[in-house]
């Protein structure tokens, strides 16, 4: 609905069904998210989130429904493509669970991000900026990334998706496995990143109350369909369903 | 270490070796026993590019040895089969042989990749094993190349390099060695290498990220297979008569995994410290070298299976991972002593 003509880069998904073999996780999904937007996807564990970012990242083939990008102007439909194609259109995953490469040093790390022709190019001017932007790790580039906190792997791995200059990012639950403070410190963290690269963010996430605060909008995610969409955070906060299918009060 | 250097030294480090050996040992059986050594340092490097960087352990080493010497064998017979047909080729020299066997090898490996592109872990040590049953029961059924009865082959009347015709053969190894190492040391430092590990670390994140996963595999699998084949070219002439049940030995299969295991498989010196080692203490054994210590030949591979057992308990990053535990360590001892410095 607020996917206005004159956007730049934007993600829609119409009518998506999509699951493993015979189980169905998603069901007739219809989301998106417009130009320089936080789209926040709600949901407990195993409503279908991480089903949904793998689709868009066309690591897993949808049974129906279509997956559209517009970067720069101009439409991708995504369905079909590799997720190497995926990536050099510039739309990147933060896993859930962060997925760094523990035995690999931060730097490599880094470098992994930019594993593409199309990023290699700015990987020099790429790396100067995640280092400037995250100071811990330029300190610990030499470091094994699985040595590193939860905090700093976070950051690590937001770097490193970075690494490709994408405009549409996917944040698969930036909040698993960390400490409240750093839940919050890494919210921010996305919201300043959005604003400074100007990037187009869909996030999934279970940490209600976080995830609302950066969120421009939001979708509610039950058993693999839209629950609930709520055009602002407001709509998120003071709403039935989202008190009952997802707050349990 | 600038690549060209490196591969510079090791060509150096291979002729010198080749040379003084000649000069120092004049007992043809050394030749025997250390072509056997050579044979195990570019099998296990080869092993080690799909199984340590990439993380794809490899169970049909044997498979693509043998394919390997069973290629050899076909360009050996090929003169004496176009003969038949009017035609008149010279007999086909031993570098065409590795070359070419390289290459089907490699082809192999190739659609190794494809087929198993879909497993991981275990089920792709278990297809890979599969693979080494499959290309034995199709060279045991193949009567042109000598059947399960094998084949006498007939070593050419003299070795182009002058001295005997095994003296050839260990240098030719010894190239073979070199242009592995070189292979395997290259991919450690290249983009290549990193992709490869990033398989290794997490697969799945990788693919997230960007790295074309499928064809770095493809890329590990091929060149693993090509000098796994290259590795065995040679062997119709080393052993004069060739045989599957032998071809196929479990030994290599075994060897070239525990070599870099115990050499330590995030390393090129890994393998080649696990390959010297190993392949050494089995060729004393078999020659009855720990007879005294009531240890008869037949026991080698139990001596590889012990010191498998042994290194995968106490040290399980090989002997290059206790050097490089060591070096880490005193990484952090400098450090910590640099930052009290600073705050001081």
């Amino acid at each position: 609905m607020a996917n206005s003509p004159a956007s730049k880069n934007s993600l829609t998904i119409n009518g998506l069904d999509a699951g493993y073999a015979s189980v169905r996780v998603l069901e007739d999904i219809s989301l998106s998210v417009s130009h320089a937007e936080t789209v926040v996807l709600l949901g407990t564990n195993g409503n279908g989130k991480s089903t949904l970012m793998k689709c868009v990242m066309g690591m897993l083939r949808p049974a129906s429904g279509s997956i559209t990008a517009e970067i720069d102007g101009e439409r991708y439909d995504l369905v079909g493509r590799s997720t190497e194609e995926i990536v050099d259109l510039g739309i990147t995953l933060v896993p859930e669970g962060r997925r760094l490469f523990p035995k690999l040093t931060v730097e490599e790390n880094l470098l992994l991000g930019a594993f593409r022709p199309t990023a290699r190019g700015a990987i020099g001017r790429n790396l100067d900026s995640s280092y400037e932007t995250f100071p811990r790790l330029r300190e610990r580039r030499s470091q094994l990334a699985g040595s590193l906190s939860g905090g700093e792997q976070q950051m690590l791995a937001l770097a490193r998706a970075l690494m490709s200059a994408p405009r549409i990012l996917l944040i698969d639950e930036p909040s698993v496995g960390l400490a409240p403070i750093l839940v919050s410190r890494t919210i921010e963290k996305i919201q300043e990143l959005k604003e400074r690269f100007e990037l187009t963010v869909l996030m999934a996430e279970q940490n209600f109350n976080q995830a609302v605060r950066i969120a421009d909008r939001g979708y509610v995610i039950v058993h693999g369909q839209i629950a609930f969409e709520g055009r602002n955070a407001d709509e998120l906060n003071n709403n039935e369903l989202v008190r009952k299918f997802y707050l349990g009060l | 270490m600038k690549i060209g250097v490196f591969w510079l030294i090791a060509a150096a480090v291979g002729l010198a070796l080749v040379v003084l050996t000649r000069l120092y040992f004049t007992n043809e059986y050394f030749f025997f026993a250390a072509y056997v050594v050579l044979q195990y340092v570019v099998l296990s490097t080869a092993w080690n590019i799909l199984g340590g960087y990439t993380g794809y352990i490899n169970f049909g080493t044997g498979a693509f040895f043998a394919i390997g010497a069973y290629s050899s064998v076909v360009l050996h017979k090929l003169p004496a089969l176009l003969k038949i047909f009017d035609m008149v080729i010279p007999a086909i020299p031993l570098p065409v042989m590795i070359l070419v066997g390289g290459i089907v090898s490699g082809m192999v490996g190739l659609g190794t990749g494809y087929l198993t592109l879909r497993l991981r872990g275990v089920f792709f040590a278990i297809a890979t094993l599969a693979l080494a049953v499959v290309v034995q029961t199709l060279i045991v059924n193949w009567d042109y190349v000598g059947g399960s009865r094998g084949i006498y082959m007939i070593r050419p009347p003299k070795a182009p390099l002058g001295g005997s015709y095994i003296q050839y053969l260990y240098a030719l190894m010894m190239a073979l060695c070199v242009i592995s190492v070189g292979i395997a040391r290259w991919i450690e430092r290249s983009r290549l290498g990193l992709g490869f590990a990033a398989i290794r670390d997490d697969e799945l994140a990788a693919e997230a990220g960007g790295v074309p996963t499928l064809r770095l595999k493809l890329i590990a699998t091929t060149l693993s297979g090509a000098l796994m084949g290259m590795a065995g070219a040679p062997l119709p002439y080393y052993v004069t008569y060739l045989e599957p049940a032998s071809t196929f030995n479990l030994a290599y299969a075994v060897n070239s995994v525990a070599m870099p295991v115990i050499g330590g498989m995030t390393s090129w010196v890994g393998p080649i410290l696990g390959a010297i080692l190993l392949g050494t203490i089995q060729q004393l054994g078999s020659v009855g070298f720990f007879l005294d210590l009531n240890i008869p030949p037949t026991f080698n591979l139990l001596i590889v299976g012990v010191l498998l057992i042994l290194f995968v308990i106490i040290m399980p990053n090989g002997i290059m991972g206790l050097i490089s535990a060591r070096q880490r360590r005193r990484a952090t001892i400098i450090e910590t002593a640099l930052q009290q410095q600073r705050a001081a």
